[in-house]
């Protein structure tokens, strides 16, 4: 497979069928709590996005030329954490001084997915996954647009639910996490799609 | 050296490296905060109301450091204690806050008005208000859903037989219910012993009677006997202007239908 082709395969895997919010389950907590606002979905997902990719890169150098060869594999998900928290809170320093309309933009979610499992997952899978250097980076960012795809999606089904009359015992979180649920399911209808479009 | 001492050893360092890179970055990179700002954010309530017209009170207290905003008198629920303390931090002239309390221009409970259907929808003044213009007779009316009571930030409305009800003592002025009113009938009025019209139905005298046994009917008969020429009938409605009334209390006693009344408000008074 030439290199185009594999990034276009990561690039779909990552946002539909092996979409980290809606098949993976991870980022439950930002996915809930953030898609009630569609403004505030638009600029979680920018966040992520951004921190994504930049993550990826970020550990991508340091496993390999640091974790490696000192044979400290085992300790990538502790490292990975600080180097995400570290990283996040230098991005937000360096924009406000340097481009504040993006800061702006950004706003509050860039420190709040400091320690978002979703990062962590990216960075850790791009690990296991063997993918270099630009590979991570496609990777990070298809991922953050697959996130902020099913937090866009959802946020529109939040707003049918708030028209919707529940009974009282599915009112407010239970009915929302149904809502999930079936939004997951119909996620599950690519599975297998990417390996005969890509074949 | 033993495995784990490498696996510490790399830790610390990178750790101890991440925390050199941002103080660094924090040093050189540090953008400058109006030094204004923390001091007049504190003068400020904090109930993030909206009632200065700016999205919270960091966005008020931003907007006054930096100079964008000259009024220090905004902010309602701070009062005079407020305006004054801005007024000191930033050096300019103190003006005094007018106090303002919402007032639900309607008299029409579950006694003086009817309903004309039988509602079983969502419990929202907004939801209702899109069936044939609400449930109650009266189109002006309250409809005692309790939209006001639900945004209040502070618990000083509550509705009582239909009616919405504001505590001018715990009311802090910010107008959240009345911007949430769909039926646009709750006012800010300023915070002092005035006489005031319990309704808002501008519809001829006898359709109003037969809405609500206690609305303005624009029978002109407060016009005529107050003294000082403060209330005008205007479109079947009795208007009052506050600067002129004087609260003697006798349109009080002719109005037929008991639509006005005599609001007695103890004004909180700066220390």
């Amino acid at each position: 497979m030439s290199e185009g082709a594999k990034l276009l395969l990561i690039v779909f895997t990552m946002v539909f069928t092996e979409n980290y919010v809606l098949v993976q389950f991870v980022a439950i907590c930002p996915f809930l709590g953030v898609s009630q606002k569609f403004d505030s979905c638009v600029g979680m997902s920018g966040a992520v996005i951004f921190v994504m990719t930049l993550a990826s890169a970020a550990t991508y150098l340091i496993y390999t030329y640091v974790m490696v060869p000192l044979g400290l594999a085992y300790l990538s998900t502790i490292i990975f954490i600080l180097v995400i928290a570290a990283l996040v809170q230098f991005v937000e320093i360096v924009l406000k001084k340097y481009m504040p309309p993006l800061y702006k933009a950004l706003g509050i979610y860039l420190p709040l997915i400091t320690t978002n499992c979703a990062v962590l997952a990216v960075t850790l899978l791009n690990i296991s996954d063997e993918y270099n250097l630009l590979e991570s980076c496609v990777d990070g960012f298809a991922a953050g647009v697959g996130f902020g795809l099913a937090l866009i999606l959802f946020c529109g089904v939040r707003r049918s639910l708030e028209r919707a009359n529940p009974p009282k015992a599915f009112q407010g979180l239970p009915i929302t996490l149904i809502a999930a649920a079936l939004t997951s399911m119909t996620f599950m209808g690519f599975t297998g799609i990417a390996d005969k479009l890509f074949a | 050296m033993s495995e784990v001492m490498t696996a510490v050893l790399v830790l610390c360092i990178i750790g101890f490296v991440c925390a050199l890179l941002l103080v660094i970055a924090s040093k050189y990179m540090k953008v400058p905060v109006n030094e204004n700002f923390p001091k007049v954010r504190d003068c400020l309530p904090g109930a993030n109301c909206g009632s200065c017209g700016y999205a919270g009170c960091d966005g008020y207290a931003k907007a006054l450091a930096e100079g964008d905003e000259e009024k220090t008198n905004l902010c309602v629920p701070g009062g005079d204690v407020a305006a004054r303390k801005i007024s000191e931090v930033l050096g300019t002239e103190f003006e005094d806050v007018v106090e303002k309390t919402a007032f639900v221009h309607c008299n029409g409970d579950c006694n003086s008005t009817h309903d004309k259907m039988d509602y079983q929808g969502i419990e929202s003044c907004k939801a209702a208000k899109l069936l044939f213009g609400g449930v109650g007779s009266c189109i002006c009316g309250c409809m005692g859903m309790g939209d006001c009571a639900k945004v209040c930030p502070e618990q000083a409305i509550w509705v009582q037989n239909g009616l919405a009800h504001v505590d001018p003592r715990a009311c802090i002025g910010c107008g959240l219910c009345a911007k949430t009113c769909p039926q646009k009938i709750i006012e800010l009025i300023p915070a002092v012993n005035k006489v005031r019209v319990r309704c808002s139905n501008t519809e001829p005298g006898a359709k109003t009677r037969k809405a609500c046994s206690t609305g303005c009917i624009g029978c002109k008969k407060c016009e005529k006997e107050c003294p000082v020429g403060a209330i005008t009938v205007e479109g079947n409605l009795s208007r009052i202007d506050n600067t002129k009334c004087t609260v003697c209390g006798k349109c009080v006693e002719v109005c037929p239908t008991g639509a006005l009344i005599i609001e007695h408000i103890v004004v909180p008074t700066a220390e």
